[in-house]
């Protein structure tokens, strides 16, 4: 019989070996997958596009990291929030906030130029993010409303609000009609870091922002005060913590990054605002804040795994013509075996004989 | 003689720690025999077993001359083997009679035992009336419920574990006459304590655990109290003293405090009043569940007060946070530990930041200093002699003891002017409660002022100066010690004048 056994002290090799373990399992669970669905495809070629061919192709490298840096900015701030048990599961709304406003900003100064263009972009996506979330902060601390419906319900209107926009005042005066706004302007676009591909500037302020996270939750009061209002609300008012403002503030971090991320998408690969701007990166991030364990670090990778997991699958989608549902299968079994295997931080297995 | 029960050679282990290391233990017919350690000493883990809820690694036991090995608690029952918890399993909403229905082995609930409930209220003094619904009665009143659904079962030895920790003075007295006459009419009864004053006067044996291991078996009146603190902590203790005692001006003083609780079931402060002078160590007795919470809660500064009820060196401080009345050099020990003095999946070293008065060093602007915090957590293992490898392992992982003295320590580092604590030695074993004592008593002397609310009458006793009663949300004048004051404490402590 297999039994757990509480650990004294948690293992230090295991915080390290756990998720090495739960992406072999996910690898092998995927292998197990494929020689069941595949007929007459190699097993070996689609694992090859899959998992290694992102990392190695010259194209599908910096898309990989393309779609990296929405996930990684949304995962850090949710992260933030995630540690003070504030639970914003609709920072996919906050987004699409962001790039509006972004957006809105960027269409008002149609074709002028100005290197304060971007910034003032940035910042009213940063602070649309910020309004949008702080409703469910108001609410919260008002109304002891739940902050998980709030924020979720508020990602819907969020995406008619922007369906909105386009059919109305943002909507391309010489687009016939159709649902999008103009494509920005030069000024109003982000820098591409990496000539020839679509990899921009966020990526780089992404990786800046994981490092500032990391100072912020190692080495700042405030990343204490979300730990043990997290962890023992009652320790936080002992210990002289506003449990107001730990709200507030996890939900104008994590609305205003990802505002960022959504202003990020549209003056980045998108080029304008249109309906397809939601790509689920608010409900992914997620998934990344907890494949790291809500450490900023941590994020920076499974920010990249993740997008290895859209990248991998979509071209295996095109190659191979298999179901887009594979990014999905591949996503919910990663987070699945890490959180599985996460116990083994805290237990050990013992296998013991049956007794007489 | 014969033996109601007897444990030969018990062992049992959870992982690398043996709970119980060949533990031997004989009840006689018609005994009270204490079983004494600290926490930790295997006390649990060896009436589990003999309750049949846990099953040991080795050893075997013998229930009335036959070999005996229970593999539940329903089959301990049926041979006679009852079982008061030290937290009572009650429904507040219920009748005592349904309560006592309820808990019976196959017993329809439509069975009326009003008689037979009564019979054993008149026969053992044990005060219930069976239609009166629990969650109205007091703790000593549930106490009796459970006494009473324990005796349905006709035991031949009853376990009660830590039963007057939460009782009056008088209750207690009333509960030893009660056990005596059990005892007389044939039910032994394994009396699990730390308090060795009860233990001394009702018991006829006592077995000694420490670590897990039998220290030994003796009869209890033979060995005073701190021979058999001594034994139960296996090192010499210190005796209690105040070196001087130099009461200054006063510092902190309640006036009128007024507060209705937030909670249904919390407890109604009425205007209390209270002074500390600089110096003195300050007592307030009372049951649990009469205000200590409420009260602590106002003091630490976890809730706001009106203007002018809390006053700190003529400052009014009502309306300041905990971490603002830190910087004024006042200093709180809640009596949660986990949870709430300390983040319990946090390290020593992150605990250290919960009180964190900016004069610390700790935090520069809120940037925290962690090689400052480092040294300041080790400082605390050293002075206070908290048993841990490190400052890194989280606080969930230390002992009671060793976490409270690590608590206790944080904020007397700090030199408090003034220290409020709450149950300053709960759930700690011997040799730490005696540390704390020390380091509060050594405290008072240099200067500052205390003040303690416990539970812990004994405690009260030892340490104060100064004597309050808190009982319905009430405290009382101080006490005059000098004529009849323990009386006068009691009285108080069941919500009656003085």
């Amino acid at each position: 019989m297999i039994k757990l056994i509480p650990r004294v002290e948690n293992s230090k090799a295991m915080i390290l070996l756990s998720p090495l373990l739960a992406l072999t399992l996910t690898a092998l669970s995927a292998l197990i997958i494929f020689i069941f669905i595949l007929d007459d495809i190699k097993v070996s070629s689609v694992f090859f596009t899959l998992f290694v061919l992102p990392l190695t192709d010259s194209y599908l490298f910096p898309e990989l990291l393309v779609k990296a840096a929405p996930l990684m900015i949304i995962g850090l701030g949710l992260s933030i929030g995630f540690r003070a048990g504030i639970w914003n599961i609709g920072a996919e709304g906050q987004y699409v906030i962001g790039g509006i406003a972004g957006g809105a900003v960027g269409l008002y100064f149609y074709n002028v130029e100005g290197f304060w263009l971007l910034p003032l972009m940035a910042l009213a996506a940063i602070i649309g993010g910020m309004l949008y979330a702080s409703i469910a902060a108001f609410l919260k601390i008002r109304y002891q409303v739940n902050e998980i419906l709030v924020t979720l319900m508020l990602t819907y209107v969020a995406v008619l609000f922007l369906s909105a926009m386009l059919q109305g005042p943002l909507r391309n005066p010489a687009g016939f009609n159709f649902p999008e706004s103009r494509i920005f302007h030069d000024s109003a676009m982000l820098p591409i870091i990496w000539g020839g591909t679509r990899l921009h500037v966020g990526f780089i302020i992404a990786i800046i922002i994981s490092f500032v996270a990391w100072f912020g939750i190692k080495k700042h009061m405030f990343g204490m005060q979300i730990k043990i209002s997290g962890s023992a609300p009652r320790a936080a008012k002992f210990a002289g913590f506003n449990d107001n403002k730990t709200v507030l503030y996890s939900l104008l971090i994590s609305g205003g990054l990802a505002g960022l991320a959504g202003f990020f998408e549209a003056s980045g690969p998108a080029g304008q605002l249109t309906p397809g701007l939601p790509q689920f990166y608010g409900f992914t991030a997620i998934i990344v804040a907890f494949l790291a364990r809500l450490h900023p670090i941590g994020i920076l990778f499974s920010s990249l795994l993740i997008a290895l997991s859209y990248v991998g699958g979509e071209e295996v989608q095109i190659e191979y013509n298999l179901p887009s549902s594979i990014t999905q299968i591949f996503q919910g079994m990663l987070l699945f075996y890490f959180l599985a295997c996460d116990i083994l931080i805290k237990y050990k297995v013992v296998l013991n004989k049956t007794k007489n | 003689m014969n033996y109601q029960l007897e444990v030969s050679s018990i062992t049992k282990s959870y992982g690398d720690l043996k709970a119980n290391d060949n533990v031997s233990l004989k009840i006689k017919d018609s005994s009270i025999h204490a079983l004494l350690g600290e926490n930790g000493a295997g006390k649990s883990t060896l009436v589990k077993i003999i309750y049949g809820s846990l099953m040991p690694d080795s050893g075997e036991m013998k229930w009335g001359g036959n070999s005996y090995s229970p593999k539940n608690p329903f089959e301990a029952r049926e041979n006679g083997i009852a079982m008061v918890f030290q937290h009572f399993s009650l429904f507040e909403s219920l009748t005592v009679e349904e309560n006592i229905i309820l808990g019976l082995d196959g017993v329809g609930l439509k069975q009326n035992f009003t008689d037979e409930i009564l019979k054993y209220s008149k026969q053992y003094g044990l005060d219930v009336n069976p239609q009166q619904v629990v969650g109205d009665l007091s703790v000593g009143a549930r106490q009796r419920v459970e006494i009473i659904r324990c005796l349905l079962q006709n035991p031949k030895l009853l376990i009660m574990d830590e039963p007057t920790s939460v009782l009056t003075p008088q209750e207690v007295s009333d509960l030893f006459v009660t056990l005596k006459k059990l005892a007389d009419d044939g039910c032994s009864i394994l009396y699990i304590s730390h308090k060795l004053e009860e233990v001394r006067e009702i018991c006829s044996e006592a077995t000694i655990l420490r670590g897990g291991q039998l220290v030994q078996s003796c009869v209890p009146q033979e060995h005073s109290q701190k021979e058999l603190a001594e034994m139960m902590i296996g090192k010499k203790l210190t005796e209690l003293a105040r070196s001087k005692i130099d009461i200054g001006s006063e510092i902190f003083s309640i006036n009128n405090l007024i507060q209705e609780s937030d909670d249904l079931y919390g407890v109604d402060l009425e205007s209390i009043n209270l002074t500390i002078r600089q110096g003195s160590i300050v007592g307030i007795a009372g049951v649990a569940g009469n205000g200590q919470d409420e009260l602590m809660e106002l003091l630490i500064g976890e809730k706001s007060s009106a203007d002018g009820v809390l006053k700190f060196n003529e400052q009014d401080v009502g309306s300041l946070g905990s971490h603002e009345r830190r910087q004024l050099s006042m200093f709180f020990i809640p009596e949660e530990r986990l949870g709430h003095g300390a983040v319990p999946d946090m390290t020593l070293d992150e605990n250290m930041l919960l009180s964190r008065p900016d004069s610390s060093g700790m935090t520069k602007s809120e940037v925290i200093d962690w090689s400052s915090v480092a040294s300041f957590s080790k400082k605390v293992i050293d002075d206070f002699n908290v048993q841990t490898p490190s400052s890194k392992m989280l606080a969930k992982s230390l002992s009671g003891g060793n976490l409270q003295k690590f608590m206790v320590g944080r904020e007397l580092i700090r030199n408090p002017e003034l220290l409020i604590v709450s149950q300053p030695t709960w759930g700690v074993d011997a040799g730490s409660a005696n540390n704390i004592h020390q380091s509060l008593i050594s405290l008072a002397d240099n200067g500052s002022a205390i003040l303690i609310i416990s539970q812990d009458l004994d405690e009260i006793l030892s340490l104060c100066e100064q004597i309050h009663v808190l009982s319905e949300g009430k405290l009382s004048e101080a006490v005059d010690m000098k004529n009849n004051g323990l009386e006068k404490i009691s009285q108080l402590m069941v919500g009656g004048e003085s």
